[in-house]
């Protein structure tokens, strides 16, 4: 666990939408006060967002809609569906801005990089309650694989991913990664890995004997790598502010 | 149709045209039809290593500007039956070889001959890119030091980006490691890479090892090709690497100081 007592992770959480189609509070409050007669176990101190999308923009007093929210046991956590404008007057009212998840347009996106599901949960007749989970999924970009030898004078560059070899990086090659690089061979040339920042990105080889090593910017040449290493199985990583050589095996 | 095949190295002075007047000639002996193509426009010195220099009336470039016809330019091998030569211009700058016009001649050629052997100039520059650029397979000669080494690493690598078969996405170029003057002696004394060093860099097929050899000056200046002196070393390990071309498998010779290999050889041992 972490040493400083916290760790902050991203989650998905169920919560309840209350849609708005009027900006007199004193109407919501009524027809809401009803609804929760019907089941008022279920929305005792339960969170809500408040939907504001059908309003299209009309004024709405956020405070008097949290204080009334309030009144009926509810804990108003924020609203969705609002334009800019609401937004800063939601946030002044101390409600959070959440984005409201979109009705089917999702499924002609390609490669979606957050995926939405939308479960309709029939608790209450005519109580619409939206259980929108938001899960961030990295987008997955498979590696770059090549088979064959990269000569002197060739350059390779895995965008965005990392690039296995099996073969061997000659002398005056240079191979280049936004991840980690792995060679099934030996490394003669250049190999710069994690080359858009990546600190957590490696180098792998069968034999190293590299001209030179970088990982995000920090490297070694052939001079520093010949008392590390050198003709070995190893694995280049980036340990602080300092290159290390660990080796592949024992 | 013709197996073209590019005889090439990167750097200069390694025995690129040693290699292609001895491996065309020793193609030609075992009876099949060969022409050898001078790529080294300039600086043309095939002729001499076979010596037909005296004979020279058109040549390459010629062709290629329609001064003269194929048959014209073509000169026939004295020596063996089956053998031709496509000299080169010692007058025109590199550029005078296009690429319509290498192929058009080629394209003639191939209808004749079994094999072209295009000898390259040294360089990565236009006339080795278009001696190359053809070739089906390639004979890439590497002398056993780094720096040769480091240059036919780097003809590999344009072998297979820059040919007709890489851009055209066909079956690859077929690649084939000559090693030339090559010295046992001093690769024991470390002042040489080995064959396995040389092998182990490059990971190409080993066609052959061609040991330094008097024999080679000897010839050169005689003007006649090296593997017509079949009593020399560097003559018997290019036969050696014809055989291999054609696809025999022969044991490697001369790669050791001691001289027993020969004698083992001999008496059958
Ligand atoms: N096996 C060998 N032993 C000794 N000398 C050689 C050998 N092969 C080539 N040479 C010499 O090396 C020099 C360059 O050879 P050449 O075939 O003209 O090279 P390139 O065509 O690659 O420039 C010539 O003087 C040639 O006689
Ligand atoms: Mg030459």
């Amino acid at each position: 666990m972490s040493q400083t007592g916290i760790e902050l992770k991203g989650s998905g959480f169920t919560l309840s939408v209350l849609h708005i189609s009027t900006t007199d509070i004193s109407v919501v409050r009524e027809a809401l006060a009803n609804k929760i007669a019907q089941a008022p176990k279920f929305f005792e101190m339960a969170p809500i967002v408040a939907n504001v999308e059908s309003l299209k923009g009309d004024e709405v007093d956020f405070h008097t809609l949290k204080n009334a929210l309030q009144s009926l046991n509810l804990v108003p956590v924020g609203v969705s569906g609002a334009t800019d404008e609401q937004k800063l007057q939601a946030k002044a009212a101390g409600l959070a801005v959440m984005v409201a998840p979109k009705t089917n347009s999702t499924e002609n996106q390609p490669q979606p990089t957050t995926v939405i599901e939308r479960v309709e949960v029939p608790v209450i007749e005519r109580v619409k309650v939206e259980v929108p989970v938001e899960v961030k999924v990295p987008e997955y970009i498979p590696a770059m694989q090549l088979k064959q030898n990269v000569r002197s004078g060739q350059q390779v560059y895995a965008k965005d991913t990392d690039l296995v070899i099996i073969g061997s990086v000659g002398n005056g090659g240079e191979v280049i990664a936004d991840g980690s690089i792995h060679i099934y061979g030996a490394l003669r040339g250049r190999a710069i890995a994690g080359a858009q920042g990546d600190s957590q990105a490696k180098i792998y080889c069968y034999n190293l004997q590299a001209e030179l090593v970088s990982i995000n910017g920090t490297y070694w040449t052939s001079e520093q790598l010949q008392k590390h290493g050198w003709q070995q199985a190893g694995c280049i990583e980036l340990d602080g502010e300092q290159l290390s050589v660990k080796a592949l095996t024992e | 149709m013709a197996r073209i095949i590019v005889v090439t190295s990167g750097k200069g002075g390694v025995g690129k045209t040693t290699s292609s007047a001895a491996i065309g000639t020793g193609l030609a002996l075992q009876g099949n039809k060969t022409v050898i193509v001078d790529f080294d426009i300039g600086l043309r010195n095939l002729d001499l290593i076979m010596g037909v220099e005296r004979r020279v009336v058109y040549d390459f470039v010629n062709v290629i500007n329609g001064e003269a016809n194929l048959n014209q330019a073509l000169i026939k091998d004295k020596r063996v039956e089956g053998l031709f030569i496509l000299p080169a211009s010692q007058t025109r700058d590199k550029d005078a070889l296009t690429r319509e016009g290498v192929e058009k001649i080629l394209d003639e050629l191939s209808q004749e001959f079994d094999y072209i052997i295009c000898d390259s100039p040294a360089g990565i520059e236009q006339g080795a890119l278009m001696a190359l650029y053809f070739a089906d397979e390639a004979i890439v000669v590497t002398n056993p030091e780094v720096s040769s080494v480091r240059d036919s690493d780097r003809i590999l690598g344009i072998l297979a980006s820059k040919s007709r078969r890489a851009e055209q996405g066909l079956e690859p170029v077929k690649e084939n490691l000559l090693l030339t003057r090559y010295c046992p002696e001093r690769v024991e004394r470390g002042d040489m890479l080995s064959v396995e060093d040389v092998k182990d860099i490059l990971a190409i097929p080993l066609l052959g090892v061609i040991p330094e050899s008097q024999a080679v000056l000897k010839a050169s200046n005689l003007g006649e090709p090296v593997v017509l002196d079949q009593e020399s070393d560097a003559g018997q390990a290019y036969l050696d690497a014809i055989f291999r071309l054609q696809g025999q498998s022969v044991d490697f010779r001369f790669l050791n100081t001691e001289k027993k290999g020969i004698f083992k050889r001999i008496f059958g041992g």
